[in-house]
């Protein structure tokens, strides 16, 4: 396990030395952005609604009951902004994606593509994991603003037709702009950009250890997701300590 | 400078009392032997005895637990040497990335290393395709070629470094005879036009016999003979000759199955 960690800091130690170099790779960049988005965006906005729709509906009723539903907007606002957003785009993320970097570096490491660049002098950390940790790191935080607004959304639609909560959308984001404060989004927009690099760190590393042939992806990418979900939501405690007086 | 480097001929490789051994299992047992500029030296032997593990040694993706590799006198482990010589391996498999079209792929060098313009590389590439006598595939997928042609495009692709040094990791296995003597030919050719020293892995007795100026047989990660292929077939050595002799007779098949 330290072994792993140590090569996980060693990773990213080197692709943040090769990160001058990532204007040369931008076409590879670019290529990751779109394909980061075309995977998650539709999956994105559908978890976001719900999630932004469920938390409204869990919460909604029993404050409404104990006459405190003018905080409905507030709650669920904080919820999705700071937490379940970034969490849950995070978890998407690295399941659609981090698994498909795994395997990706992991076939080129089973098949000996990552030992042709070696010979023709091309590293892999600056040739493959740059790009990809750059990319995730531009995708997901911005995903994750998307998913905050969707998921306010999915929230202020069902308190406003719910018959149980019944709070229009004008009171929903009355309440939501008085609690929610802009460091409140800052918050929630660090900690996936921190979740970003973990995916990224961890999923590439995996990839680049790959041995054994497709038995050998196949174990890299479970473990890859696997490893990611729980950084992510060790982190997530970690992080909401550090910054939980960040408004 | 070398003269090696100055005039881009063919460089000397020694290898001397290389050792490995993978979980305490040995793999190399001490293995040395020198490779002349320009010459084809053939490193043949049955498959597990270490060919490969030794040509990933001499380009650089292992390290070995003891002895050492010199190109041109130099020990690889020095500083910059590696970059100094060029040095090219084609791959058992091609090693072709998957992701890259086959003119991605042959160009892939020096558009990484941002040598020459796009026009220029797209010119390179149709050269060093033709070289290989594949032509109008640049566009194609590795996944769309067959075996020889992966071969040929990985060829193509080591010709691009210019290199002083080629290894060649069992460059006619998995090949029709046809393919495999076009697979010889060229190693022969690339020698006579560029004078590139080249070391090849094979346990093909044709192809070794066929191409090689001198040939090693390597057996249990011991080279148990060096000479020239007349030398090695005179040799008296059980188990070279056990090797060279080698031979499926279908009427031994049938006395044993009796």
């Amino acid at each position: 396990m330290f072994q792993n960690i140590g090569e996980l800091l060693t990773l990213f130690w080197r692709t943040l030395k090769a990160l001058p170099l990532v204007w040369r790779q931008r076409q590879k960049v670019f290529d990751q952005l779109f394909e980061i988005g075309n995977a998650s965006l539709l999956m994105a906005c559908i978890l976001s609604l719900f999630i932004g729709g469920v938390i409204t509906l869990q919460s909604g009723p029993v404050l409404v009951e104990r006459g405190f539903g003018q905080v409905l907007g507030g709650i669920v606002g904080l919820s999705v902004c700071k937490e379940l957003a970034p969490v849950m785009m995070s978890i998407l993320i690295a399941g659609r994606i981090g698994s498909a970097m795994a395997a990706e570096i992991g076939s080129m490491s089973v098949y000996q593509e990552l030992d042709a660049l070696r010979t023709m002098n091309i590293n892999p950390v600056q040739y493959l994991v740059l790009p990809r940790l750059v990319a995730i790191s531009i995708a997901l935080p911005t995903l994750v603003i998307f998913s905050i607004l969707i998921g306010w959304f999915g929230g202020a639609m069902v308190s406003a037709f719910n018959e149980r909560i019944a709070i229009s959308f004008q009171g929903f984001f009355s309440n939501l702009r008085e609690n929610v404060h802009f460091l409140s989004l800052v918050n929630g927009v660090l900690k996936s950009f921190i979740f970003a690099v973990v995916i990224g760190v961890v999923c590439c590393h995996q990839g680049l250890v790959t041995m054994g042939g497709p038995r050998g992806i196949g174990r890299s990418v479970t473990k890859a997701v696997v490893n990611s979900i729980v950084l992510i939501l060790i982190l997530d405690y970690v992080l909401t300590r550090v910054l939980i007086d960040l408004k | 400078m070398s003269a090696a480097t100055a005039n881009g001929h063919g460089v000397r490789v020694e290898v001397r009392g290389l050792r490995k051994s993978f979980d305490g299992e040995p793999v190399l047992k001490g293995v040395s032997f020198t490779v002349e500029p320009g010459e084809i030296f053939v490193l043949m032997g049955p498959s597990g005895s270490g060919k490969s593990v030794l040509l990933k040694h001499i380009i650089g993706l292992e390290q070995p637990d003891e002895g050492e590799i010199l190109i041109e006198g130099q020990s690889i482990t020095s500083p910059d040497v590696m970059s100094q010589y060029r040095m090219a391996m084609v791959f058992q498999s091609g090693a072709l990335l998957n992701s890259l079209t086959v003119g991605e792929n042959v160009g892939l060098y020096l558009a990484e290393h941002q040598l020459k313009s796009p026009e220029e590389i797209t010119k390179i590439v149709t050269d060093k395709l033709e070289l290989v006598g594949l032509t109008g595939i640049e566009s194609k997928y590795p996944s769309e070629l067959s075996g020889g042609m992966k071969k040929r495009v990985a060829i193509a692709r080591s010709l691009v470094i210019e290199p002083q040094l080629i290894l060649y990791d069992e460059p006619t296995s998995e090949l029709d005879p046809l393919i495999a003597v076009t697979i010889a030919e060229e190693i022969v050719a690339l020698k006579e036009r560029i004078h590139v020293t080249s070391l090849v892995v094979s346990h093909d007795r044709d192809l070794a016999f066929g191409v090689a100026d001198r040939l090693a047989i390597i057996y249990e990660g011991e080279i148990q003979l060096i000479g020239t292929p007349a030398e090695v077939r005179r040799s008296s050595n059980p188990l070279v000759h056990k090797f060279l002799t080698a031979e499926f007779k279908p009427n031994n098949l049938s006395h044993a199955s009796k």
